[in-house]
């Protein structure tokens, strides 16, 4: 979909070039992160695609059509942009900065407007902020604001710079949920910038690790970027958690479960002390018609006569299948039984995993 | 020019009944003469604003110039373009148009300058033109500072008016009545020029100020934190 | 160019350096209606600046108050001050005092309110008091605006004195009307002449002095001592 060959940008009145010689392709559909410390040209690399900044070498095509070959601002007409600042026009209300690209595309009224409910609804702004000024709005809100209105001519293709960098932590986790939720909606192209590596593992379906001068260092799926870096610039750019971060994005399911120590509470004393001698263990999970109730002790077990009349603790965490390893791997830190359980969405007890089994997790 | 003008009553309020026709001549006369300097005078500073935004290196040399010409005593610049251009009103709009123009020139510039780099991204990146650029959106979000160097340029402007009164009797809009006033040794019709001179520049400016607020609705609306 | 020789002329010759008539006399009248006028206007627009500008109320109305005393036009207020006052000097002080009031106050009262809250409060939880806070912490983190206002005001107030001559005063507009009585243009062209060096010299002055209170980089002026010993880093 974009295609960037050999392209480099020195700026007059410097020695280095801030790229040197780039090549990169982005497939239809994907979102590519642009990523790298200060100097490595991923924000000039991101604004030649849509010319605000002329290459000096090279070409870019956009769709198959070389961008140097369109109008500018026909080019970019097509091209939604978002930046960090937003950017929107103080001068006007909310909906009219969302259709400013319809406006300039010669949109009738009545599709305008109804694009602009039907956008302010898909970033989550309440209807009733159509009306105000940007000055009015917070900057979580404006932000939203800014990618309604870089989406609103339907552009295949989007970019975006640091979007989400000048607002708080929470309202950044937030919106880059939503940006997921609207891309498996969409489907565009987006090429996306930021230094923050966090952001670059959750959002990118392909990262490319930029060096200084633009120099590309790696470009391929978070997890294998992660799982095999390519040299030692990308293995010290991605610091020191890396196998945690890892972690993070592979799910429990991709782990084989140790089945445990677990027994329907219909079963009997000896039975449960059974698992127990099987498993090393001094403890065992109750289970009641599958779904697990909690666990007891060894010594809960003693002058006992059934396991039913025996109350369990529950379990402080379970996760699920679909939750990652780095969260199994967090709960199972601050479980006393070192072990963490895995039930399904019913509860239903499916096995447990302990560390040897996380970390072998990685290795798929 | 003598002028004592202290032993008489201090208004002869009859006197201003009596010529209201007059009055009402020198105060059109008056503001034909503002609206025409300040009128050249935007158009003349925005030429030098194009000039001095696209070269930027042009902008200290057009700020000093213009600020030398401002830095002239009215009074002075008046008098010096008699030999040139003789005692008419000519003369006088060329000076008061000169003294309009470093105020228009520098708070077109600065008002231009106002505009955030983001914004400025923004409209280059949305696809419009460089035209649309600065006419749909940085000359509106620069009208805030244009509009009050307007309100400077045409409020000393109505109060340098009447000192073009110097040139000759049917000169200077209100400023007529003073100087007749000064050289009669005749309190009222002072009065009546100085004093029609201030109400209409304070009326001018409120009217600017309102105009300014009904053109930029949204510099009043700002977030209730 | 035979104007600029006529000029030179002029200024060469000895009589008009001399008596009542001479340079050094029109100057010192104007400067004397400067002074006055500087003294009283920078009291009261100081004054009134820093004090309502530290005071949290009272915002738009005030700046709006001093924005019609620009609207004034100097040469009424002198002709309606005459009317009360009769002639001299007097008058003409008036209106340059009205005249230099609104840039004074307003850049004293923006530069006050423009120092850092956060190191207002600070200074106030060391225990200084209030009249300490104002001339140690916000005056001096002010001065940068409160002297481009006098100078602006300073500025206006030497090129429209020479209106006192039209209602019989001193200062350097007399060479102005003197010399267009009987079309000395030469007389006239000193008068400017005068006026416009007193400017530059205003300008230049005020350069320095802005120089003098920051040095370095814009809006970092040096605080007084006190201050400084007593905050960390």
């Amino acid at each position: 979909m974009i295609n960037l060959e050999h392209v480099g940008k020195t700026f007059p009145g410097q020695a280095a070039p801030a790229v040197g010689d780039l090549s990169l392709e982005v497939l239809e559909g994907e979102i590519a992160v642009l990523i790298g410390p200060s100097g490595c040209g991923k924000s000039t690399t991101l604004r030649m695609i849509n010319r605000l900044i002329e290459p000096s070498s090279g070409r870019i095509t956009v769709a198959g059509k070389d961008v140097a070959e369109q109008k500018p601002h026909e080019l970019r007409l097509a091209i939604g942009y978002v930046i960090q600042q937003v950017g929107l026009f103080p001068h006007r209300t909310i909906a009219r900065n969302i259709a400013t690209v319809p406006e300039l595309l010669g949109w009738d009224r009545a599709r305008i407007s109804t694009r602009v409910e039907e956008l302010m609804e898909l970033v989550g702004l309440e209807g009733e902020l159509a009306g105000r000024y940007p000055a009015e709005l917070s900057g979580g809100q404006q932000q939203r604001v800014g990618v309604a209105r870089a989406l609103a001519a339907d552009p295949p293709v989007l970019l975006m710079d640091e979007p989400f960098g000048a607002v708080d932590p929470i309202v950044r986790l937030r919106l880059q949920e939503e940006l997921l939720n609207l891309q498996r909606r969409l489907h565009k192209t987006i090429v996306f910038v930021t230094h923050d590596i966090d952001e670059a593992i959750r959002l990118g379906d392909r990262m490319a690790v930029l060096n200084v001068g633009g120099v590309l260092e790696q470009y391929a799926p978070p997890v294998d970027v992660l799982a095999a870096p390519s040299g030692p610039f990308v293995l010290e750019f991605l610091g020191a958690d890396r196998g945690l971060k890892r972690l993070a994005l592979i799910p429990v399911s991709a782990a084989e479960l140790e089945p445990g120590p677990a027994v329907e509470q219909s079963a009997s004393i000896a039975h449960a002390r059974a698992m127990m001698a099987r498993d090393r263990v001094d403890w065992v999970a109750v289970l009641d018609d599958g779904r697990v109730r909690g666990w007891i002790t060894a010594a809960s077990l003693d002058g006992q006569e059934r396991l039913d009349q025996i109350e369990p603790t529950p379990f402080a965490v379970t996760v699920h299948p679909s939750d990652s390893l780095r969260h199994a791997l967090d709960a199972l830190v601050s479980s006393p039984t070192q072990v963490v359980i895995v039930v399904d969405a019913d509860d239903r007890y499916l096995g447990l995993l302990d560390v040897a089994r996380i970390g072998k997790g990685l290795e798929t | 020019m003598s002028a004592l003008v202290a032993s008489q009553p201090l208004i002869r309020w009859s006197w201003i009944g009596d010529h209201l026709g007059e009055i009402r001549t020198a105060l059109v006369q008056h503001l034909e003469l503002t609206f025409v300097a300040v009128g050249v005078g935007l158009v003349l500073s925005a030429v030098l604003a194009a000039v001095a935004i696209r070269f930027r290196i042009t902008y200290q040399p057009i700020n000093a110039v213009t600020g030398i010409m401002y830095a002239i005593p009215s009074l002075a610049l008046f008098i010096l373009l008699t030999p040139i251009t003789g005692l008419t009103k000519l003369t006088a709009e060329i000076a008061l148009v000169s003294y309009t123009l470093q105020i228009l020139f520098r708070s077109i510039v600065a008002g231009i300058d106002s505009v955030p780099a983001s914004v400025r991204e923004s409209a280059q990146a949305m696809g419009y033109t460089r035209w649309q650029q600065r006419w749909r959106v940085e000359i509106p979000l620069a009208l805030p500072v244009m509009v009050s160097g307007l309100r400077i340029a045409t409020v000393t402007t109505v109060g340098l008016v009447p000192i073009s009164g110097i040139l000759g009797s049917d000169q200077g809009g209100l400023g007529t009545f003073i100087f007749d006033g000064l050289n009669r040794g005749f309190n009222t019709p002072i009065f009546v020029g100085a004093t029609f001179t201030v109400l209409l520049a304070v009326a001018l400016d409120v009217l600017l100020v309102r105009t300014q607020r009904l053109l930029t609705p949204w510099t009043r609306r700002v977030r209730a934190t | 160019m035979s104007a600029l020789h006529q000029l030179f002329v002029w200024f060469n010759d000895p009589a008009n350096w001399q008596g009542g008539n001479g340079v050094p006399e029109r100057v010192l009248q104007h400067l004397w209606l400067w002074a006055w006028s500087m003294a009283i206007a920078g009291v009261i627009g100081v004054t009134g600046g820093l004090l309502l500008g530290r005071s949290r109320r009272s915002g738009t109305v005030t700046i709006n108050v001093a924005n019609i005393g620009r609207a004034i036009p100097s040469f009424a207020v002198i002709v309606i001050g005459v009317i009360w006052l009769g002639l001299g000097n007097t008058p003409v002080v008036i209106a340059l005092v009205l005249l230099a009031v609104p840039p004074i106050f307003t850049f004293a009262f923006t530069g006050v309110r423009e120092v850092d809250p956060a190191t207002v409060e600070s200074a106030r939880g060391m225990g200084m008091t209030e009249a300490r806070i104002l001339r140690s912490v916000q005056v001096p983190l002010a001065m940068p605006l409160i002297l481009n206002g006098i100078r602006l005001s300073s500025a206006a107030v030497l090129a429209t004195a020479p209106l006192a001559a039209l209602v019989g005063s001193g200062g350097l507009g007399r060479y102005v009307i003197d010399g267009f009585a009987i079309r000395d243009y030469a007389e006239v062209g000193a008068g400017v002449t005068l006026v416009v060096a007193l400017v530059v010299v205003n300008e230049l002055l005020f350069a320095w002095l802005a120089r003098l209170t920051s040095p370095g980089k814009r809006r970092r002026p040096r605080v007084s001592g006190a201050f400084a010993r007593m905050t960390p880093g």
